[in-house]
């Protein structure tokens, strides 16, 4: 901290290197990684759009780019069965780590949460610029592995052992990816902790903390705690693969007719223990933050304070501890026992409580609201029926009797697309129109936004639905064809067609938002003051709209209210700022 | 800009963002350590024997494999260098620059004594062919202990900064330096404990 620059302003000298790309100011990283996330879920639905057009039109050469591919993947576009396996595997890796997780935490958590607070910066700002680009290389490493002689991982996001121990050389690099983007987490974790518990402004109690912080700082806890255990599994994985130990890797296991060199004695379940010890969690850190964001939205669109704001809050710690005593939901079928099986389904009975509690609070928001549909209104209304379908598909994989014939096939997948396709991503993207305004101290084009919320919303439950149906009918999860050559799977394969169409259609929409994001930056309509949505939180109302260089306050702001005061009986404006005294 | 509670502490809260940070850090670590202890737990009662069948030899117990004494040495020796880097905190705090050097010294050399004594015992256990890839108690050895180790450097070279480089703080921001050494301290007190748990649950019982 130099003297020169105490007085909160962006007049300090900078070189390009260090104010853009090894920026320490926590609005710079948040924007750094927005970009590369969303550049990620580009890539991510990409190999997803590939695998959809191998699922409608299996063993059909691809049009057009078809040729474009390396022979050792598509041959004359003609998609090979370990091509399909590794974009399946990255699309879930990619979307859930270096997708949504950095975008919902890292983007949004990093810009708004020290904003809405009234903090100059994180608490350990160069801890902040550590951690995007661990994540930055985590995230090189998993996409250039689709290089290799072999290609990309192969044995699924979830990467279970004994296949994932004896799969090629992607695997290995997939582990050494994750081992960085689990650090850039617990980077990130720590610092979002601290700079919540610690960077508070004067009267900013934890009551009066908007929802968003609230769902930011039990995410936070949730990659504190969750992860370290699957870098433990990583590590082990990693042991497996490279000096031979046998931690995953049971006796007397058979590959290809021969059996396995190895010491034998270990077990693939406890892989799966560990795994899920994190990947549970890792669903409400995907969810939470999306939560937080709707929070937002709504309450600024309604008008009115939310209903039930405490027992939101109380709500989302709950579910932060619950989320650690549920993770064996996922491994019914692996005969781990009644009584193991009975605890897990009640826990997870449970902890559907608190979610329908949030949402049913978000409902009750709007009630005898005058609603303003704006485009990130918009977006967080369709969260709700969207995320409540997700929710409810849910239900019947939480309980073994109705778990077990359903795992593993479409269902399962549908389910959870729900949840985190219309449900967070809408969510996500409602955050993008509602605070682009903040980062840019311009609108986003409302048009085009409306284009881009309809026809994304329209096409996701196009994708998603059938995926239901194709699952109810049991067709597996896995399938290389998409089920044609299953005789149980004719009645439901027309659907692949409709979900492929759909998924490309979904593609489409986004162009309009890929060229307003970009357009809007230098031609979109100025901001007519800071606060153009007349919000209350300290983000709109301390500071400027795009906010000052490093520093972000020019005077620390005082909080005297909650979050959410509109239509206060009379004040003389719908709104009244946490920062009025 | 100036980030508050860097070096006092926040009222309310009672601890300055260091103080906290490591502590949520070492909460990690913690989860980070018991998914290992887990994984032991897990693949022990998933055994038949324990140790078990390791180059034809039938083991029982595993202080017939590992060197226990001198695992031994090594806890008062981490015991010994948790005691020094308290010490030399206290010596800071009463103002005695000297002293502090000595202490701290003495806990990074501790460190080395510590890899030292872990580097024998590798040794040994590389040189008669007990290989991590032999058995899944070696295995779970080796990864543990393996990690551990890291740990430990990783302190010594954090508390090797404040021996040297780092130490100029002392002059320009007393405070701060002391809170920094108070937050290595915490750290190199996870790293003995952790130690205190691995040594009985892997050599002894």
């Amino acid at each position: 901290m130099s003297d020169h620059d105490h007085d909160g302003h962006a007049h300090h000298q900078e070189s390009f290197v260090r104010k853009y790309i090894f920026s320490t100011d926590h609005k710079v990283i948040g924007i750094q990684y927005g970009l590369t996330s969303l550049l990620f879920l580009l890539i991510g639905f990409s190999l997803m759009m590939l695998m959809r057009w191998q699922l409608a039109f299996p063993g059909e050469a691809l049009p057009l780019i078809g040729s474009l591919f390396s022979d050792s993947t598509m041959p004359d576009g003609v998609m090979q069965p370990e091509f399909y396996n590794q974009l399946g595997a990255m699309h879930g890796t990619i979307m859930v780590f270096l997708g949504i997780v950095p975008l919902a935490v890292g983007a949004f958590g990093n810009y708004i949460v020290p904003l809405q607070i009234g903090a100059p910066d994180m608490a350990f700002p160069k801890l902040n610029m550590a951690s995007y680009w661990v994540f930055f290389v985590g995230g090189l490493i998993m996409l250039s592995s689709f290089w290799l002689p072999a290609g990309a991982a192969k044995a699924g996001w979830t990467s279970y052992p004994p296949l994932a121990d004896i799969e090629t050389t992607g695997q290995t690099m997939w582990l050494f990816g994750m081992i960085f983007l689990i650090t850039s987490s617990l980077l990130g974790a720590v610092n979002f902790l601290t700079t919540i518990i610690q960077l508070r402004a004067p009267g900013m109690t934890l009551w009066r903390m908007p929802f968003f912080v609230w769902a930011q700082l039990v995410t936070s806890f949730l990659l504190l705690l969750a992860f370290p255990p699957l870098e433990a599994a990583g590590v082990l994985q990693l042991f497996d693969r490279l000096v031979g130990t046998s931690f995953f890797l049971p006796s007397g296991l058979v590959v290809s007719g021969e059996l396995l060199d190895v010491a034998g004695g270990g077990s693939p379940l406890l892989w799966q223990h560990l795994f899920w010890f994190l990947a549970h969690p890792e669903v409400y850190v995907l969810i939470l933050p999306a939560m937080g964001i709707v929070a937002e939205i709504v309450a600024n669109n309604t008008r009115k304070p939310l209903w039930g704001y405490r027992v939101m809050v109380y709500s989302v710690i709950f579910l932060g501890f619950m989320s650690f005593i549920v993770w064996a939901h996922h491994m019914f079928i692996t005969g781990m026992g009644t009584a193991l099986s009975g605890f897990f389904q009640i826990t997870t009975m449970i902890i559907s409580i608190p979610s329908v509690i949030i949402l049913s609070a978000l409902f009750l928001s709007l009630w005898g609201a005058s609603l303003r549909f704006t485009t990130p209104m918009l977006f967080a209304l369709a969260f709700l029926p969207m995320f409540g379908l997700g929710g409810l598909t849910g239900l019947p994989l939480g309980l073994a009797p109705t778990d077990i014939p359903l795992h593993d096939t479409m269902y399962v997948i549908g389910h959870f697309h729900y949840v985190v396709a219309p449900g967070t991503i809408l969510a996500l993207f409602a955050g993008i129109y509602y605070w682009y305004p903040k980062a840019t101290g311009r609108m986003l084009n409302e048009p085009l936004g409306k284009i881009h919320f309809w026809g994304s919303a329209i096409s996701m439950n196009f994708i998603f639905f059938p995926m239901l149906i194709q699952g109810l009918a049991g067709v597996s999860r896995r399938l290389y064809d998409g089920g044609a050559s299953y005789e149980f799977a004719q009645d439901v394969i027309h659907y692949n067609e409709t979900m492929s169409i759909a998924a490309w259609v979904l593609g489409l929409f986004q162009l309009p938002f890929i060229f307003n994001f970009f357009w809007s930056i230098w031609k979109g309509k100025k901001v007519e003051n800071d606060n153009p949505w007349d919000a209350t939180t300290l983000e709109w109302t301390a500071t400027t709209s795009p906010p000052l260089g490093h520093g972000n306050f020019e005077t620390a702001p005082t909080v005297y209210r909650g979050p959410y005061e509109y239509s206060v009986p009379g004040h003389d404006t719908d709104f009244y700022p946490q920062d009025q005294p | 800009m100036q980030i508050p509670y860097t070096v006092e502490a926040r009222p309310d809260t009672g601890v300055n963002n260091a103080k906290l940070g490591v502590w949520l850090f070492l909460a990690s670590e913690i989860m980070l350590f018991g998914g290992l202890f887990s994984a032991y737990i897990f693949l022990r009662v998933g055994s038949p024997e324990w140790p078990g069948d390791i180059l034809g030899h039938t083991y029982t117990s595993a202080s017939e494999i590992l060197n226990v004494p001198l695992a031994f040495v090594n806890t008062i020796v981490l015991i010994a260098s948790s005691v020094t880097i308290v010490l030399s905190w206290a010596a800071l705090a009463m103002g005695n620059f000297k002293k502090y050097r000595i202490y701290m010294g003495l806990t990074v050399l501790a460190g080395f004594g510590f890899l030292i004594i872990k580097a024998i015992e590798y040794s040994d256990k590389f040189s008669h062919g007990y290989l991590p890839a032999e058995n899944n108690f070696l295995g779970i050895y080796f990864v543990m202990t393996g990690l551990h180790a890291l740990h430990v450097i990783g302190g010594m070279i954090v508390n090797g900064y404040f021996l040297g480089p780092g130490a100029k703080m002392w002059k320009s921001d007393p405070k701060r330096f002391m809170s920094r050494i108070e937050v290595a301290g915490l750290y190199w007190h996870f790293v003995d404990l952790v130690w205190i748990f691995l040594f009985p649950t892997i050599y002894l019982i």
